[in-house]
């Protein structure tokens, strides 16, 4: 096929940002696969608790402490990780180095208080099915956790490695902290489920 | 040991039980008879709408081209034909799903049935209860059930394993039997006669021979055989029957199955307190005869291979007065 | 800096050849073995994809034909119950996971960039990785059946018969962890391909000049992202049952058998979609190649595209009707059932109606393309009916049932599939299918196929279960199941034939021009097969059939040559935004893939698998992303 010349792209940035990034719609689409599987956990929750006598199967309502705690928590990190988000756009490479470290820290400290969230659902998985539900709702959440702050760690290292100072490397990090809303947002609903809906 | 000669196996299997009638073609029940009107009609508009599709099909590719294509005419006309169409689709589907509620609300349970029976599907046979009436006592059968002509029947359906489906095509549709569920489902049979049905959810190994039987009669027959099933087991007589019911108590037999009356007393198989009433044996897959008893008897595992019934060593004696005891448990 | 700021007309600023030459260099995957393991190029790994999932069409159908030899006589003894359960099963989970979703899937991968006129798939690592765990996924199913511990529940796999209970050994657990295999991969696809059309598509290719296929694959891969999750859930659930001992699906413990049915089947249902929609696609393709015309009503099409996979969340209790759910509720389902027919009728009336005005010229695929429209109306319209309930209560989980989904998978996407391949062979391998063969084949699979599903609905009426390894002489089947036994040899036979030519045409066919059905889409416009870089020059679109009859095909310049380099546009005008890198090839993702696999099969036999085997995961995963100094990594 002939063809002939009418459009010169060599004025366009070599790298897209945001909106204009594959990544960010990439990541989007996986938020929207992992989302669904977050809500069908919910509905089956729901489901469960229908068929039930009484809910919660043998066992009393979860502690509210360290689920709340993670909750307060989760919340309180999004101000870091707003500001962090800022600064990627920016592309303020010491800025983001320490937000990332910041970032790391508090995705620990859930993991920490997660440690004590299986307890005090005051049942084990293999009881029965409400264990059930509720075990793995708390660990498909811990999971995400647990990736997405494999993945501020390696953008921390990447960070401080001459790979750094690098638009594409600020794509990522904020594409980081988008994710980062997203697990702290679907922990919201979770978390009502878990401990306020046996409440009610 | 190995009374039973292959030979004798095949022309068992080969000349298997009774068949009746399974089909939802031939309807003799109420909800089935409503169904079959239902499938009738919908069938016929379905055919229609596809011959009148092939048609159109036939003159699009064939019909002779002399317009231009991208008349702009035709085009408008196209849209309206298709509109049309869409049109004509959205109210057949909902005549469609009319008819097809109107039908379901004919067929439900009904509040009130005369006679309500227990059924219980278990791998790969059914458990079978009647509660007590009147002067006669509950019991439990297996594999064949009896109902009044013209009466509604309401059946409870259970599954102690696995999901099975209840499923007597000449009578009513089918229902599922679900573990930790209770389903019903509405029989009623408008002639006398027997209809075969058979499991239709996928349940392992011997899905494929877990048939019933159900056994539609006179009242008056039925009340007569219902007196007879919630009786203990005759006492056998002749001899050979005599020694065939030591030899069931004594070996492990008594362990599985019941037959009221005796210390036979098990309940991982299907009572055989009236074993030689019923038509088959093992749920649809061979007539009842001596011959068959003994063939199932000898080998249960090569004429049902993977079923829950284990073979036990016989001689070819012992065979005989089992199976000649069995065959006396009318 | 908007793209309209430097919108002028230049001439081409490289020589062509040196140009052609220099993308090669930088696009074209190195030969050997190291190069095949570590290529993300679509056009190779979708060829791949192709084939695989046709050598799994024709495993499957062997499995067929060993069950049609054991039901052609009642109480035959060629296979026991144990194998043939193993044999349903596989292949049921064959057709549909292994080759049905993955074959339309892959032919999305190969064609999709090129309709939209981009260099590569987006995220083409992600490609590569999802071709090896599709094929890891296949391998485990198909080894385990040849070591007789295939699955043995059922396609649809019930619990409790998939249970801990009731399913010893650990068949249900190679079933449930193919699904993960081959949901990754699909997830995996879906997304690329989503991104790809959103962000890739030529300049000018705005959503009303987007292909139909491409539309058709863009749906199907939301469908993909919404409905996946749920078997995740499903089969996540079901090992975990089985392996730690949870109680989902255990009715004595608070669980509930129908729990997985409404799970497996909110994902069952869309995955029929997901197979059906793509073949919509390439029905809409073919149909205005070969009738010299646009498809009539481009905007009903993709409304109804729409509106079928909008539908397809609501129906999935269509499935269930016997189960016991309560009986009035179930009418909905049947209402949402039945309404898919308008879209599916206003998808056969726009191809009537382009027929009835274009003027057809029957090649292979539009006989394909008829011969589709023949038997997925008969196969739509049982659908009708198996949607009223009380129809059903008497053929589900008969030889009906059996009867309308061979008529909407093989009569639906099967056959639109077999047209799409006559019809793009030429740009998949350079090489013209041979025409008359292409007859021949049609002939025999068109007669075939009627011939041995056609009385399943009568067998299925007359009280047949499906899933039963044989019946007793008494029952009035035997005759019926002795023809269909028969007819499917004429079916094997066509597809046999179509092997034989697609092996043969592959080496030694007449050699194809760029465009040798005169079609209007971009995938005509460079030549067959693409060169690596798919197009010299990245066309420009201004209309719904960019290839005007040998008019100039306005193109774009100003990309790099020395990195892989394409272009990002604006999701609804496809405007230019910037220019953006596309990974070289890697040998990562093959890493990332073994490791998973390895994790994935462990995880059958011990929970800690999940622990120990995540990090092998984790290391190859960070080796894909870890930055090397290349130009695609600079910005
Ligand atoms: C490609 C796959 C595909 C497609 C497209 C369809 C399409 C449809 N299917 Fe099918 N279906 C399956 C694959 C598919 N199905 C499979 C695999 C199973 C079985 C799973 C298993 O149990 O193993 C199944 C099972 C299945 C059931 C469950 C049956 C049972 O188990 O008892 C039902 C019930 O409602 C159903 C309904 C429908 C309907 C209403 C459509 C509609 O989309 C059809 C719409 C099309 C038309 C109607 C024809 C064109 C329209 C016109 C020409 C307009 C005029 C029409 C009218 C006025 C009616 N399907
Ligand atoms: C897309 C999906 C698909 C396709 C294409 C097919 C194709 C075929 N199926 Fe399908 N089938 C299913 C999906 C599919 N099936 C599903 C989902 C089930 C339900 C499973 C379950 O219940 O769990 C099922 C169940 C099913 C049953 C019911 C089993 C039972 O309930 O007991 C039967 C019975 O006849 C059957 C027959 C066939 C036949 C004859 C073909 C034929 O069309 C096949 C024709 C193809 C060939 C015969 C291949 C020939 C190729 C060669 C000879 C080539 C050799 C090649 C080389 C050497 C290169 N299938
Ligand atoms: C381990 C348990 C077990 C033992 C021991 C056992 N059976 Fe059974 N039996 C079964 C089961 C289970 C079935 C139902 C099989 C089926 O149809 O799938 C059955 C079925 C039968 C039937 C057919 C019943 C019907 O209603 O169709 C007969 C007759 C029978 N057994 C007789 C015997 C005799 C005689 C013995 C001893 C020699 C025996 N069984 C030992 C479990 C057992
Ligand atoms: Cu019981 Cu099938
Ligand atoms: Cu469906």
């Amino acid at each position: 096929m002939k063809d002939n010349v009418v459009l010169d792209l060599s004025e366009l940035p070599p790298h897209g940002l945001g909106t204009a990034s594959q990544s960010w719609w990439g990541t989007l689409a996986f938020m929207l696969i992992e989302g669904t599987g977050f809500a069908l956990s919910i509905v089956v929750y729901l489901y469960l608790m229908s068929l039930a006598p009484r809910w919660p199967l043998d066992a009393g309502p979860p502690d509210l402490l360290p689920g709340t705690t993670l909750t307060a928590l989760l919340l309180a990190s999004l101000v870091p990780n707003i500001f962090l988000a800022r600064w990627a756009r920016k592309q303020d490479l010491l800025k983001v180095r320490v937000g990332l470290i910041v970032m790391s820290l508090l995705g620990i400290a859930p993991l920490i208080l997660r440690a004590f969230e299986f307890p005090a659902m005051h049942i084990k998985w293999d009881q029965n099915a409400y264990g059930s539900i509720v075990w793995v709702m708390l660990g498909l959440h811990t999971t995400h956790i647990l990736t997405d702050l494999i993945e501020t760690l390696v953008l921390t290292c990447l960070m401080f490695s001459r790979h750094g100072d690098n638009p594409r490397r600020y794509g990522d990090v904020s594409d980081n902290t988008m994710y980062w809303n997203f697990v702290v947002a679907t922990w919201l609903p979770m978390y009502a489920c878990l401990y306020w809906v046996p409440r009610i | 040991m190995r009374a039973v000669p292959p030979l004798l196996i095949s022309t068992v299997v080969a000349a298997s039980g009774c068949s009746g009638n399974q089909s939802a073609l031939d309807p003799n029940g109420a909800p089935a008879i409503h169904i079959e009107h239902l499938i009738i009609v919908i069938v016929i508009i379905c055919t229609v709408i596809w011959l009148l599709v092939m048609g159109v099909l036939g003159l699009a590719i064939l019909r002779r081209r002399d317009r231009p294509a991208e008349d702009p005419i035709s085009e408008k006309r196209l849209t309206t034909v298709v509109s049309a169409a869409v049109a004509t689709t959205v109210i057949i589907i909902a005549g469609l799903t009319i008819a097809s509620f109107y039908t379901t609300r004919g067929i439900g349970v009904p509040e009130d049935a005369a006679l309500t029976i227990t059924v219980r599907g278990q791998q790969w046979w059914w458990q079978i209860f009647y509660a007590s009436s009147g002067a006669t006592p509950g019991f439990q059968t297996a594999n064949e059930i009896h109902i009044p002509v013209g009466q509604d029947v309401h059946l409870k359906l259970e599954s102690t394993d696995v999901i099975h489906s209840f499923w007597v095509p000449s009578l009513a549709g089918k229902q599922d039997l679900v573990p930790g569920r209770s389903n019903g489902l509405l029989l009623r049979a408008e002639k006398p006669g027997v209809y075969r049905g058979q499991c239709a959810e996928f349940c392992g190994l011997q899905h494929s021979h877990m048939a019933i039987m159900v056994v539609a009669e006179p009242a008056a027959d039925y009340e007569r055989w219902a007196a007879a099933q919630s009786g203990n087991a005759v006492i056998p007589a002749a001899p050979d029957a005599v020694a065939g019911q030591a030899i069931f108590m004594a070996k492990p037999c008594a362990a599985c199955h019941t037959v009221r009356g005796t210390s036979a007393s098990g309940t991982t198989g299907p009572d055989l307190t009236h074993i030689g009433s019923r038509q088959t044996i093992a749920a649809g897959l061979v007539e009842t005869t001596r011959g068959s008893l003994a063939a199932w008897i000898a080998d249960p595992q090569t004429l049902k291979p993977g079923n829950n019934m284990p073979m036990v060593p016989l001689t070819s004696a012992e065979l005989q007065n089992i199976s000649a005891y069995m065959e006396s448990l009318k | 800096m908007t793209p309209k700021d430097n919108r002028e007309i230049r001439d081409t600023a490289f020589d062509a050849a040196e140009l052609e030459r220099r993308l090669a260099a930088t696009w074209t995957t190195p030969p050997g073995l190291l190069g095949a393991l570590s290529t993300v190029d679509h056009k190779i790994i979708g060829r791949r994809y192709i084939t695989t999932a046709f050598v799994f069409l024709a495993l499957g159908g062997l499995l067929s034909l060993l069950m049609r030899l054991q039901l052609a006589q009642p109480e035959a003894r060629f296979i026991g119950p144990d194998r043939y359960n193993q044999i349903f099963t596989t292949h049921g989970t064959n057709m549909m996971f292994l080759f049905a979703v993955p074959v339309m899937q892959a032919m999305a991968i190969y064609l999709v960039p090129l309709m939209v006129g981009t260099r590569n798939i987006a995220f083409p690592r992600l490609n590569a990785f999802s071709y090896w765990m599709y094929l890891a996924g296949g391998l485990l199913l198909w080894i385990a059946f040849v070591l007789d511990t295939g699955p043995d529940v059922g396609w649809f796999a019930y619990v409790p018969l998939a249970g801990p209970q009731y399913a010893a050994g650990k068949r249900a657990d190679i079933w449930a962890q193919m699904i993960t295999f081959t949901e990754v991969s699909a997830l995996a696809v879906a997304v690329e391909i989503v991104v790809t059309v959103f962000k890739q598509r030529a300049p000018g290719m705005s959503l009303d000049r987007i292909p139909l296929f491409v539309w058709s694959m863009l749906v199907t891969s939301f469908l993909v992202i919404l409905a996946m999750p749920a078997i995740m859930i499903a089969s996540t659930s079901l090992i975990l049952d089985r392996l730690v001992g949870t109680h989902f699906f255990n009715p004595a413990e608070g669980g509930d058998a129908l729990l997985w049915q409404h799970l497996f089947w909110f994902f069952g249902h869309p995955e029929v979609y997901i197979i059906f929609l793509p073949a919509v696609g390439m029905v809409s393709t073919i149909v205005a190649t070969f009738t010299r015309r646009p498809v009539f009503g481009y905007l009903g099409m993709v409304m109804a595209l729409i509106a079928t996979g909008v539908l397809a969340f609501g129906l999935w209790v269509h499935h269930m009707f016997v189960a016991g759910l309560p009986r009035l509720g179930e009418s909905f389902f049947t209402a949402s059932s039945m309404a898919i027919a308008v879209p599916a009728g206003l998808q056969i009336f726009c191809w009537l109606a382009t027929m009835w005005a274009g003027k057809p010229i029957f090649k292979t695929p539009l006989l394909f393309v008829i011969g589709f429209i023949v038997i997925f109306v008969i196969g739509g319209l049982t659908g009708v009916m198996v949607a009223s309930v009380p129809f059903d209560t008497q053929v589900h989980d008969t030889y009906f049932v059996v009867a309308h989904f061979h008529y909407v998978l093989v009569g639906g996407a099967v056959f639109p599939l077999l047209g799409a391949i006559y019809y793009w062979f030429p740009k998949l391998t350079g090489r013209m299918l041979n025409e008359t063969t292409g007859r021949w084949v049609f002939g025999l699979i068109f007669t075939g196929f009627n011939l041995t599903f056609f009385p399943m609905h009568i067998l299925g009426l007359r009280g047949m279960p499906r899933r039963i390894y044989t019946y007793q002489p008494e029952m009035p089947w035997s005759g019926l199941n002795m023809f269909i036994s028969l007819s499917a040899i004429v079916l094997a036979a066509g597809f046999l034939l179509f092997f034989i030519d697609a092996i043969r045409s592959a080496r030694a066919g007449a050699t194809a021009s760029a465009n040798p059905w005169g079609a209007t889409t971009l995938e005509w416009a460079t030549p067959s097969p693409p060169p690596s870089y798919n197009f010299a020059k990245l066309p420009l679109v201004d209309s719904l059939e960019p290839i005007h009859d040998d008019a100039f095909l306005p193109a774009a310049i100003g990309l790099r040559v020395d990195r892989r380099e394409l272009l990002i546009t604006s999701v609804v005008e496809a405007a230019p935004e910037a220019r953006e890198s596309s990974s070289g090839d890697s040998i990562w993702p093959l890493w990332a893939a073994l490791a998973t696999t390895v994790a994935l099969i462990w995880s059958i036999f011990s929970p800690w698998a999940v622990v120990w085997g995540s990090i092998p995961v984790a290391i190859a995963l960070i080796g894909w992303f870890w930055p090397k100094d290349v130009p695609e990594d600079d910005s």
